[in-house]
């Protein structure tokens, strides 16, 4: 078998809108400057050339309007992806998004569906202060009626987000500006993957390390380093925050025996808060060591780029993290 | 304003008409029966009557085809019937039933029953507009020449999501006519303290798009200015905003809240009865003979009973059941 290529996470992602439109016509697309000059962050770079300004729709800065639009679209038959250019501004179209997308199949009784996706990114590493650098998955996570999907590599990108598109809920799928331009194997052939399943992304024996969305590749990264001193470290990446892969986990803790969760977003009540909570209800017998959690400082993102750094978990927390777990005694 | 109701008059068919006087009569009876039951205890939650509004519903849903849409608010019973879903369905959406149009998920605010045209509900203030501006732009995409229209009361035009749709829809030329039922008050507060400009309909000239004031309480005017809105969005010419204002003779929900409209000015709206100014019409005409509006009143009072005793038989929804809707799996 020959070796698969390699592509960006913004390639991956413009193959997967490309596809999913020349597959489907109800497919189309609109947001703040996706057209024209294919988006800030490329992603829908040669869209607008292959499928014109009808299916490629530059939106007024109408966060409302857009998501709001998305969703009548969808309940009248189109398959819309809509994109918010920054995750912080998902809650400018927040009425849309919290008190209509999740509510409306149900509230209808299932007469409706939405099959609508809102691709949005978050300003991971590009000291954009705190209005550019958000990240709050657990909150939407909070909000039953959506798919949320966080894709750490290439590959689940493109096979996440084609599937987001043709699954028959809406979706929140949430993009790192910090991995687009990262590489890694895209298969030619096509595939999807299926939403709600976690992905081992290293295994290991020793200690289970639950990595969120670009912290996968610290977490890898930390795997590699550790391996040397003997440390068998395994690496799970969730790839969708609902439906939420708790059997992943648990079985992982259950080899293990210990957890360390690194998480871009906030500490407190964070993606990682729940993660813990699970394996305290459903594994915690299997526990040799408590969970520790590597999160965002509970501030919002500073500017300054030492600062910066410092607020985010890194590598060298990681393994420290790891090594604490590792040596713990009851 | 506008059109003289005895000149337009004739133009429209008797058939027309007396449809437009059952559904009117029959929001009016089915929104006093809401609010019998309600103070009974048997129906739960929240609900906003429509009472004296009738004419807006009725003259705007008259105009569009059975295949056009709707889009419905929090005080929405009245556009739900006036499109066509069954008494029984909405009254047993009130009791929260499994026969309910929302099988008993939803509750008052939040009818759909999109095979006769109505969409979606919502019950944000404003909420429904974004929404219509996307369904209207799947319309347009499908190529299909339905046209959509979105409800919404006067307080609604200060929310951002009306000024983010208005303009969505007018750049992009919808299909899709917004219709503001000003009934002069967000719950308490007063237009005058709360809409800068100086007519809402002027809020239109914003957005490029024709902005009509219509009595609404003449619902032969309702229907006629909504039909040439309807023409213009056919036409592929966009988006129209009529301001129809009517006043509701209820409180904004089920209870008193205090006396924030003068009692003379309640008593003048309901002496410009939007029921009565129709019947006078159709008697004063000659269109129809008393006993044939007799007839529809008294088949109006069947159906009401009929729907609260199909609601009261039917079963109620459990958790589990509810469970199911909501992802699609």
């Amino acid at each position: 078998m020959m070796a698969a290529r390699e592509i960006t996470y913004a390639q991956a992602l413009n193959e997967a809108l490309r596809e999913e439109m020349r597959r489907d016509e109800r497919v189309f697309l609109m947001g703040e400057d996706i057209g024209i000059i294919g988006g800030v962050f490329k992603v829908t770079q040669g869209l607008y050339e292959e499928f014109g300004p009808e299916r490629v729709r530059d939106t007024p800065i109408s966060e409302t309007a857009i998501v709001g639009a998305a969703i009548g679209a969808a309940i009248a038959g189109m398959r819309p992806v809509a994109e918010i250019m920054y995750m912080d501004f998902l809650m400018c179209a927040g009425d849309q998004l919290i008190n209509h997308l999740p509510k409306i199949r149900f509230m209808t009784g299932g007469k409706l569906k939405v099959p609508a996706v809102i691709r949005t990114q978050y300003g991971l590493y590009r000291y954009a202060a705190a209005q550019h650098s958000q990240f709050y998955p657990a909150f939407l996570m909070n909000i039953p009626g959506f798919y949320i999907e966080v894709p750490s590599t290439p590959y689940d990108a493109k096979g996440l987000l084609k599937s987001a598109i043709r699954d028959e809920n809406p979706d929140i799928f949430i993009e790192c500006a910090a991995l687009y331009r990262i590489k890694g194997p895209v298969p030619e052939d096509e595939y999807l993957i299926p939403l709600g399943q976690a992905d081992i992304k290293r295994e290991g024996n020793d200690v289970t390390v639950f990595a969120l969305s670009y912290m996968v590749h610290v977490a890898l990264s930390a795997a590699k380093k550790l391996e040397a001193e003997g440390i068998s470290v395994e690496v799970v990446d969730p790839r969708t925050l609902n439906p939420f892969d708790k059997r992943t986990l648990i079985e992982s803790v259950k080899k293990t025996g210990r957890l360390v969760i690194i998480e871009p977003d906030h500490k407190t009540a964070g993606v990682g808060a729940e993660v813990a909570a699970i394996v305290a209800e459903e594994a915690y017998e299997y526990l040799n060591a408590p969970v520790i959690r590597l999160a965002a400082e509970d501030i919002p993102p500073p500017f300054s780029p030492k600062a910066y750094n410092a607020f985010l978990p890194n590598e060298e927390k990681l393994i420290n993290a790891i090594k604490k777990v590792m040596k713990y005694k009851r | 304003m506008g059109l003289n109701m005895s000149s337009s008059i004739s133009e429209i068919s008797k058939e027309v008409l007396l449809d437009m006087y059952y559904k009117m009569i029959l929001i009016r009876r089915f929104e006093e029966k809401v609010v019998e039951l309600y103070r009974a205890g048997e129906i739960p939650g929240i609900a906003h009557g429509y009472i004296g509004e009738e004419a807006v519903a009725v003259g705007v849903c008259s105009a569009l085809r059975k295949d056009d849409y709707i889009l419905s608010t929090h005080r929405g019973h009245g556009h739900s019937l006036a499109k066509g879903i069954h008494p029984r369905y909405l009254m047993a959406e009130l009791f929260g039933r499994k026969t309910g149009v929302c099988k008993g998920i939803g509750g008052s605010m939040h009818s759909t029953e999109p095979e006769v045209g109505v969409i979606f509900s919502s019950a944000i203030v404003g909420g429904n507009i974004p929404i219509a501006v996307g369904v209207a732009l799947a319309m347009k995409m499908q190529r299909r020449d339905n046209v959509v229209v979105s409800f919404f009361g006067d307080g609604a035009t200060n929310t951002g999501a009306f000024h983010e749709a208005l303009n969505l829809a007018s750049i992009w030329k919808l299909p899709v006519i917004f219709v503001c039922e000003n009934n002069f008050y967000a719950i308490s507060t007063h237009v005058s303290r709360s809409v800068a400009a100086k007519e809402i309909a002027d809020r239109a000239v914003a957005y490029n798009i024709p902005g009509k004031v219509v009595d609404g309480n003449d619902v032969i005017e309702v229907y006629k200015t909504t039909l040439e809105a309807v023409e213009r969005a056919r036409r592929g010419e966009g988006p129209t905003l009529i301001e129809a204002r009517t006043y509701r003779w209820l409180d904004h929900g089920m209870y008193y809240l205090g006396p924030y409209r003068p009692k003379e000015e309640v008593e003048a709206w309901k002496q410009r009865c939007p029921i009565k100014r129709l019947k006078d019409l159709l008697l004063s005409k000659g269109i129809v003979a008393e006993d044939v509006l007799v007839n529809i009143e008294r088949r109006v009072e069947e159906e009401i009973e009929d729907a609260v005793k199909f609601a009261r038989e039917s079963e109620e929804p459990d958790l589990d059941f509810v469970k199911q809707f909501v992802y699609v799996r």
